[in-house]
């Protein structure tokens, strides 16, 4: 057996992890074509690279296939039922910084609060005959963010991309997504609600409770996390 | 834990009570049109329900209880008086308790009658309560048309009462706007700021989507309509606390709110409603004198019980689900009835949880 540790395959947040294993001496890299998903682990003896999409890697943590994993909270919190008992997380990078939040055209001036939304809401239904559309792709943190700050009458309609676009297109009547500065929402004339954001999220070091490691593993966890200092 | 088939079984056995008591069984469909329950639940019902999609039919729902279809049903093609009982497996997920039962049996009793609401109210509880005595449960009672008609009555404008009743079925959000109407919480500075402005449009930018600049105007209006409207006094949200936290024997709470009545007089028919279904209850031969009455009883299940509700606990300490839950939705077969409506109440039993505890015969 060896420590799997799983790794975005693509992009800034592959590059960005990279350089974050590699300041505390374990260098991370890409190994054969540039196509092919392989990685290989110096620095430290026992650990395997796994190369995965960003999406997949709280479902193998927690079901245990790798030990440690690199992806943003957000995903986790979205992706794992009572996320918390199931991985558990040992550091945020620093990178990959985002809030999820909801977001309403910057025209509904009179909208700035989840009490705006709601009272929005109610009378957009009786106006239109239908709920209030909030395009997203993650369901369940906006569900529940929504149902704690007592908001009715909208639906949730999913949008896996170009979201902000969506109000626009006439898809949904608001937003909720990820953002770190605003740019995109301000250019597809949308404001961000005056709250808490639904979740603040950053890239993170997630250990899995439940992957199956035997002894000379936990040594090797042990020796890894002296090394990254987590 | 029973077996499937025992707890069929005991599903069987619990039908034949209800059908001796005069009930019709009635079936219906595991997948049911998602629409119909998410415009009356609301968007929350997903967290509760598993929806699924079918290729043509759309997006559909594995049954999260038999009391939407019944009533489609009977609207649809019911004689009047109409008594049904059904038993068969229904859907939850169950994001919160994992350790819960995603797909259980209920045994349901729903009766529709508009001559006596008390004497139907304490049919079904009577009957529920008689069916579940061998386990020993506590039961607890409450009244959500006593809510209905303590907001209905507050000095209040109509757009704080609609609010209000939009959300006694969320009782933080319900609390939140007590204290707003009362000036007990400031004023967001978004707010204070939008009213003060000579244009509020002045910064709005591009006009997009579907809600149109005069909802929006409207909407401004009815906030500068809001601001200017006198806080709601203090003795009022002294009266809703009083109200919402009374929880005793029903002749105490009948009593206490007699007493909080002569203050609040909107609430008088709701009592008198409330004193009938004692006394029906009462003839029935339920113990009356020590039945639990929690006026906030009932505010946190799925919002379409709008007057008597009712619910069967086992001790504590096993950590169960409610045994045994029902109640009266006149409202819901308004909404399902296109136009007709017909007072409705009912309730349903657990079968795995009464083989848990110990049977009921």
């Amino acid at each position: 057996m060896s420590i799997k540790l799983g790794v975005p395959s693509k992009g800034r947040l592959m590059e960005k992890t990279f350089d974050w294993f590699a300041t505390r001496g374990v260098v991370l890299s890409r190994t054969g074509s540039d196509r092919e998903y392989a990685g290989a682990v110096e620095g430290i003896d026992n650990v395997d690279l796994v190369l995965l999409s960003a999406g997949e890697i709280p479902r193998e943590l927690a079901s245990g296939r790798i030990h440690l994993g690199v992806t943003g909270n957000d995903l986790v919190q979205e992706k794992l039922v009572q996320w918390d008992q199931k991985v558990e997380p040992l550091a945020g990078l620093g990178f990959g910084r985002a809030d999820l939040i909801v977001a309403v055209p910057q025209c509904w001036v009179d909208v700035d609060t989840l009490d705006d939304l709601d009272g929005a809401a109610a009378a957009f239904r009786k106006r239109h005959g239908f709920r209030m559309r909030i395009a997203t792709k993650y369901h369940r943190l906006v569900r529940d963010y929504l149902r704690r700050g007592g908001v009715a009458d909208y639906q949730l309609v999913d949008s896996q991309g170009a979201t902000e676009g969506t109000v626009k297109n006439l898809t949904a009547e608001a937003i909720a997504d990820i953002t770190s500065t605003g740019e995109t929402l301000r250019a597809n004339h949308l404001k961000i609600l005056a709250e808490d954001p639904v979740l603040r999220s950053e890239a993170t070091l997630f250990r899995s409770r439940s992957a199956p490691m035997a002894g000379a593993d936990r040594d090797t966890i042990s020796e890894l996390r002296i090394k990254l200092g987590v | 834990m029973a077996s499937i088939a025992e707890i069929r079984a005991e599903a069987a056995r619990l039908c034949a009570r209800f059908e001796a008591a005069g009930a019709v069984p009635v079936d219906c469909p595991v997948l049911q049109p998602a629409e119909t329950l998410l415009d009356l639940y609301g968007e929350d019902i997903r967290a509760r329900a598993y929806v699924t999609r079918d290729p043509s039919q759309g997006e559909m729902m594995l049954r999260p209880d038999f009391t939407v279809p019944v009533v489609e049903r009977h609207m649809a093609e019911g004689a009047e008086p109409a008594r049904y009982t059904y038993a068969g497996e229904v859907f939850r997920r169950q994001e919160d308790h994992p350790d819960r039962a995603s797909e259980y049996m209920q045994v349901g009793f729903e009766v529709f009658d508009r001559a006596n609401p008390a004497a139907a109210d304490a049919e079904v509880f009577a009957l529920i309560s008689d069916v579940v005595s061998p386990l020993r449960l506590r039961a607890v009672t409450g009244d959500i048309g006593l809510l209905i008609a303590m907001v209905s009555g507050l000095r209040v404008s109509e757009d704080r009462r609609t609010a209000l009743l939009r959300h006694i079925w969320r009782p933080s959000r319900f609390t939140a706007l007590i204290k707003r109407y009362a000036g007990m919480t400031p004023v967001p500075p978004s707010r204070t700021a939008l009213l003060s402005a000579a244009d509020p449009f002045a910064r709005a930018g591009a006009q997009i989507g579907l809600r149109s600049e005069a909802e929006i105007a409207t909407r401004i209006d009815a906030l500068r309509k809001e601001a200017a409207e006198p806080p709601m006094s203090g003795e009022e949200v002294a009266l809703i606390t009083a109200v919402l936290g009374v929880a005793e024997t029903c002749p105490n709470a009948l009593e206490h709110l007699r007493d909080i009545a002569v203050d609040m007089p909107s609430i008088t028919h709701a009592l008198d409603r409330f004193e009938a279904r004692c006394t029906a209850l009462a003839a029935r031969g339920v113990d009356v004198g020590a039945l639990a009455f929690e006026a906030s009883f009932g505010r946190t299940s799925m919002e379409y019980y709008d007057g008597f509700v009712f619910g069967f606990y086992a001790d504590p300490a096993a950590d169960l689900p409610p045994v045994a839950t029902g109640g009266r939705y006149d409202a819901l077969t308004l909404r399902l009835g296109n136009g007709r409506t017909i007072p409705a109440v009912g309730g349903v039993i657990r079968p795995d949880l009464v083989l848990t505890l110990g049977g009921a015969t």
